[in-house]
């Protein structure tokens, strides 16, 4: 899979440039057009995504997930929910860079194969930082009512994470 | 929605931190975001810039209009408002390729084309229409064959078996996948979409 991965890029460069050159396009004229896109297209998601982060941020590092868990953890521990994997979840749709490092201390702590460390790494590879791609994709273009995007969401996020809690126990 | 979320994550955060007399990590925080934000955002511009170019090259060549052709029945279902042969499809598919592969930098340029096509064919330009929210769902759910950071992080602590995960990941987001669509349907029936 890996090396299908790796040919992916190059070979769609490859098949575009060969194509084009064959249709006699100004490849060159044609490359540097679409690039000038991007001075733009970057501009305008700078400031939705330092909203974002700056919300975001001080929301991560204030400690109130913490307390959060403090305070859920006797339920979690009632219904048999490994709660080491909890945080995780929860960071899951907020930011990418922080579930990464749980997930690295995680490994640390419980090693990379035992049970709490992959129900984790899947929690991780199931999904995508939810609210990035919104704050990303809807204010590059500007549009300022998403409706009901983030509910559909964060409800599917919530419902990967209940089928990974009921799934990968399967794998063991 | 984003605006009381915003304002939720500040406040809640802020209070948080001045109430357990942690001011000085507000601080840090304040002064940092930016820092964070343009370090992301020059780490995005020219892989996006190299990928608009190259995007442009198979614009202009009609290649973008064939791949849309020939996915057009697949992702007509998905997205019954998109007329036939539109450029969406086309950047729409390359989104999910890239994705599935576990390229997320050349996923983003394409998505953001994606968007910028359903922009064009967005009535109201303010108001999110209904296939910007479907393809936004497909995004969120990570369908990925390759999880390529995870099993990196795997490899770095010396697992057994790096590559266990993906086959429970697949089958989880593509299940999630499933239901994130289906409510998606029934969300935008509720508020009187037309197909």
């Amino acid at each position: 899979m890996k090396s299908i991965s790796s040919l992916f890029i190059p070979v769609l460069i490859l098949v575009v440039i060969i194509y084009a050159a064959y249709k006699k396009v100004n490849v060159y004229d044609s490359f540097i057009k679409g690039a000038k896109e991007g001075i733009p297209m970057v501009g305008s998601m700078f400031f939705s995504l330092l909203a974002m982060i700056f919300g975001v941020n001080i929301f991560l590092n204030s400690g109130i997930i913490d307390y959060f868990f403090a305070f859920l953890k006797p339920i979690l521990v009632l219904i048999n929910i490994p709660v080491e994997v909890l945080p995780v979840a929860i960071m899951r749709p907020l930011s990418g860079s922080f579930g990464l490092a749980l997930l690295n201390d995680m490994y640390k702590i419980y090693g990379p194969d035992s049970f709490v460390s992959i129900l984790a790494s899947i929690i991780q590879g199931s999904s995508d930082t939810t609210l990035y791609v919104i704050t990303l994709y809807f204010g590059t273009i500007g549009i300022k009512k998403i409706r009901y995007a983030l509910w559909v969401g964060l409800l599917t996020d919530l419902f990967m994470v209940i089928l990974a809690l009921i799934i990968v126990p399967l794998f063991f | 929605m984003i605006n009381k979320l915003w304002i939720f994550l500040i406040i809640s955060g802020s209070l948080c931190l001045l109430l357990t007399g942690k001011s000085d990590v507000l601080n840090t925080q304040i002064l940092s975001s930016g820092k964070a934000t343009l370090e992301l955002v020059m780490q995005i511009f020219p892989l996006v810039s190299l990928w608009l170019g190259i995007m442009n090259i198979a614009k202009e060549s009609g290649l973008l209009e064939k791949v849309s052709k020939f996915i057009y029945p697949v992702l007509h279902k998905i997205f019954p408002e998109i007329p036939k042969g539109h450029e969406a499809f086309s950047y729409i598919s390359s989104n999910i390729v890239a994705n599935m592969f576990g390229l997320g930098n050349a996923a983003t340029p394409f998505g953001l084309k994606a968007m910028e096509s359903l922009q064009k064919l967005n009535k109201n330009k303010k108001v999110a229409s209904r296939s910007m929210i479907t393809f936004l769902v497909i995004n969120t759910c990570g369908l990925c064959v390759v999880p390529t950071t995870i099993i990196s992080l795997r490899m770095l602590y010396d697992s057994k078996d790096p590559s266990f995960i993906v086959i429970p990941c697949l089958i989880i987001s593509f299940i999630s996948l499933l239901f994130g669509l289906l409510i998606d349907r029934i969300w935008s029936k509720k508020e009187g979409d037309k197909r």
